[in-house]
């Protein structure tokens, strides 16, 4: 499931990336008559909405239901029905967008569908429902793989993995499990009041009725900014454990580097209103958000000179995971350096809504997520398929999408100084936007190079990379102690975790436990601090009725757009597909075969 | 190179189940707590963040709502946690009989509770339609009987697999006490949201 999640997300990616083209392609000229402006709004929307919920936060978490039993020496991971549940939820959101987005009817208010302009009144038709209820779609199963990574990292762990021995990217998820958890409910709660008030006339958002259409804006960015952190995060872990391996050192100030992710995932709670700055707030509120956004620097700063520390004292070896962490570094940095100019006030009200801070964003978010995340299936592409993704290819990637990137969004913050609102769909001539725009268009198609560059790279090694071995870049974790590709199993013999680099601390013998059932499915569950072994868990079978309960519920969700009867009438076929789901299988009878 | 097993211990011995903290199902509930509990959270601010907007509390000419069937509800629903503590402390003790009687009673007590649950949208007194006050009032209400109706459909579910041979695997039984765990988390919930539709109402000017 997980490597079908992640493949999925890449399909994603490029939708939006072919997007993101058609956005720059529009652009390059002034007054282009390519796309029409209502075609336009469309596809910035489509754009953003996939990258942020079909692409940046799903291929985050099956990153992590890929590899975090391995990290942790665990058989599967928690609750693995619910993940097949999650995955065609999700798949069913996703298509459903693009399909009424090829059918010209996709959702035009942008990624955030600000209220009034998806109210009722001024987005009338389907097209804000599909965006509303594809939310609710990924959300849904966002937070089921929310529930299975918090279960799986705290009690699945190997025994003798503590907390204090857990790898940071273990950590991060956590983290990152837990922020879905506190902040995505509210933009499913939000989303459910605009379908109610575009579908059976309530009134959340209707001044005139007393609502208002700020509790929109609160309740989205209270989601909408731990959003972002909730894809950096796992970038940043990411970079730590290729930083690790590459430096050939353990990480440097690894209760730092912990504590960095655990503090960013507090104050990423606490500063969602720097996206309401231009809203008119209380003085003590612009002073507040102010702090605690140029504060949420801190811990990330902390976190860069640990790598740079880690890099420093170790011995780096320059292959291309680590040289993705290095154009992670520089431009990650620049983002975050626009963000703390965007934090203050007065320079906000100015450059709001302007392409600096289409600039901003995008240098943090591909800076801080997808280059990670390239470096990351560069680096781990061995242990899902076996083989080696070639070098040669990879650094010529590297170096395409590192150049076109920032020829593409560097522009941008100068058009944007210069006064270019966002989401226009055309520009006149000379405004002084020109050069900038048509800079960034060619970058863009560089950067889209680059990319399939990439991905030539990982079909052409998957059928023809040289083979892997189980620990081709001789790093420290468990999930290099088991063949490439794993077994289902994943382990052989439960291990046992002796330090925070177990394999570094064992060259050429692996410490384990015995005891697990060889003729049935069964995992280790240990406590949650100290990781003792605690019980033995019976996995569950796979069954279709996960399947069936997510078809059931995309049928009802799909059908409500409509007419909110289907919720009604659609319940019972979900309920009864879910209860089939729960009921026990035949219970097992036969005695353990004991080994003698 | 493969690295060479080298054994440390023996995990035949475990059990393959416990109550609380130690079991997986509990740590899943827990987590749905907590996204079910940041969810009622969200329904909150929506309520005191339209409240704060307007003028009066219910708007002018809109009737307070009546009391008599969320005071019912309330009794019921409070009182029911003596059942459920008995049907915990019975499943962990693994008193198949008892559990058997007392998951019917919950049951029944469920049904009861939505049965009332219908009279006290009726005596809201204003429709979702009407104005803000009316749509957030009706968001709370629905909110919880999403909440009552999912762990009633869950008890139902569990006191009919009780009754078969399912009944007597020990994981059951921490199913059961999981259940019965979720109930207390339905009225704690149900306490502020009972203060909010019914009594802020009448106290705020």
């Amino acid at each position: 499931v997980a490597r079908r999640y992640i493949v999925t997300a890449m399909v994603f990616l490029a939708l939006g990336g072919i997007l993101g083209l058609a956005i720059r392609l529009q652009l390059a000229r002034p007054e282009s008559g390519l796309i029409s402006a209502d075609r336009y709004n469309q596809i910035f929307t489509v754009h953003g909405t996939t990258m942020m919920f079909l692409f940046a936060v799903p291929v985050m978490e099956a990153m992590a239901i890929y590899l975090l039993p391995l990290m942790l020496g665990t058989r599967a991971v928690a609750f693995p029905r619910l993940n097949a549940f999650s995955y065609w939820v999700y798949l069913s959101g996703g298509v459903l967008l693009w399909v009424d987005f090829v059918l010209n009817v996709g959702p035009e208010a942008g990624w955030f569908s600000y209220v009034p302009l998806s109210g009722p009144e001024y987005s009338p038709g389907k097209r804000t429902d599909i965006w509303a209820q594809m939310v609710t779609f990924t959300e849904v199963a966002a937070l089921a793989v929310a529930v299975e990574l918090v279960a799986t990292i705290l009690k699945l762990r190997a025994p003798g993995m503590t907390l204090a021995r857990m790898p940071v990217f273990a950590w991060a998820m956590l983290v990152v499990a837990l922020m879905v958890i506190f902040s995505m409910p509210a933009v499913a709660m939000a989303s459910g009041m605009l379908l109610s008030d575009r579908m059976v006339g309530t009134h959340f958002f209707n001044q005139q009725e007393y609502g208002d259409a700020l509790l929109w804006q609160h309740m989205f960015w209270f989601f909408g900014h731990p959003e972002v952190y909730i894809i950096f995060l796992p970038g940043a872990a990411f970079v730590s454990e290729i930083t690790q391996t590459f430096s050939r050192r353990p990480i440097f100030g690894y209760s730092a580097v912990v504590l960095s992710l655990v503090a960013t995932g507090l104050l990423a709670f606490g500063l969602w209103v720097h996206h309401m700055f231009a809203t008119g707030l209380p003085r003590i509120g612009y002073s507040f958000y102010t702090a605690a956004s140029m504060t949420v620097a801190i811990p990330t700063g902390v976190q860069l000179f640990c790598w740079i520390a880690t890099m420093w004292d170790g011995r780096p070896r320059f292959q291309v995971p680590l040289i993705w962490v290095a154009g992670f570094v520089v431009t990650f940095v620049i983002g975050g350096l626009t963000g703390v100019m965007l934090a203050s006030v007065p320079l906000d009200l100015q450059l709001h809504d302007s392409y600096f801070v289409v600039a901003h964003f995008h240098y943090v978010l591909v800076g801080g997520a997808v280059f990670p995340l390239l470096g990351a299936i560069h680096y781990w592409f061995p242990k899902m398929t076996g083989r080696m993704m070639s070098e040669g290819l990879g650094k010529l990637a590297f170096g395409l999408v590192f150049l076109g990137f920032h020829a593409a969004f560097f522009p941008m913050h100068v058009s944007g100084i210069l006064g270019m609102p966002r989401r226009v769909y055309t520009y006149p001539e000379n405004m002084g936007w020109d050069t900038p725009n048509m800079i960034a268009s060619i970058g863009a198609f560089v950067f889209a190079l680059g990319v399939l560059v990439y991905v030539a790279n990982a079909l052409i090694s998957l059928k023809r990379g040289a083979l892997a071995g189980d620990n081709p870049w001789d790093a420290p974790g468990f999930e290099w102690a088991t063949s490439s590709p794993p077994p289902s199993y994943n382990f052989p013999h439960i291990p046992v975790s002796t330090g925070r680099t177990p394999l570094w601390e064992h060259r050429g013998e692996l410490p384990v436990m015995t005891g697990l059932r060889v003729d049935d499915r069964e995992m280790l569950l240990t406590t949650v601090i100290e990781a003792r072994p605690d019980l033995r868990e019976p996995v569950p079978e796979p069954t279709l009725w996960p399947f069936i309960s997510a078809v059931a519920l995309a049928v009802v969700l799909i059908c409500s757009m409509f007419t909110p009867w289907a919720v009604l009438l659609g319940t019972p076929p979900v309920a009864a597909a879910l209860i089939a789901w729960f009921w026990p299988k035949e219970p097992q009878i036969e005695p353990e075969p004991v080994i003698e | 190179m493969m690295l060479q097993p080298r054994f440390t211990g023996d995990l035949s011995s475990l059990h393959t189940h416990a109550f609380g903290h130690r079991s997986l199902t509990w740590w899943g509930v827990i987590a749905f707590f907590m996204i079910e509990g940041t969810a009622f959270a969200m329904g909150a601010v929506a309520y005191f963040f339209v409240m704060n907007l307007d003028q009066s509390w219910p708007p002018p000419d809109v009737p307070l709502p009546g009391l008599l069937a969320g005071a019912l509800f309330t009794v019921v629903l409070l009182a029911s946690e003596i059942p459920n503590t008995m049907l915990k402390r019975a499943a962990e003790k693994g008193e198949l009989r008892r559990v058997r009687t007392l998951i019917l009673l919950l049951g029944a007590v469920g049904t009861l509770l939505l049965a009332i649950r219908v009279f006290e949208f009726a005596s809201l007194n204003v429709w979702w339609s009407d104005n803000a006050y009316g749509s957030v009032q009706w968001a709370l209400l629905f909110l919880h009987t999403l909440h009552i109706a999912t762990d009633w459909a869950d008890t139902i579910v569990l006191a009919g697999l009780m009754h078969t041979r399912h009944g007597q695997e020990g994981r059951r039984f921490v199913d059961v006490a999981e259940n019965a765990m979720y109930w207390r988390f339905v009225w704690l919930c149900w306490i502020p949201f009972y203060l909010m539709i019914y009594w802020l109402p009448r106290w705020v000017p």
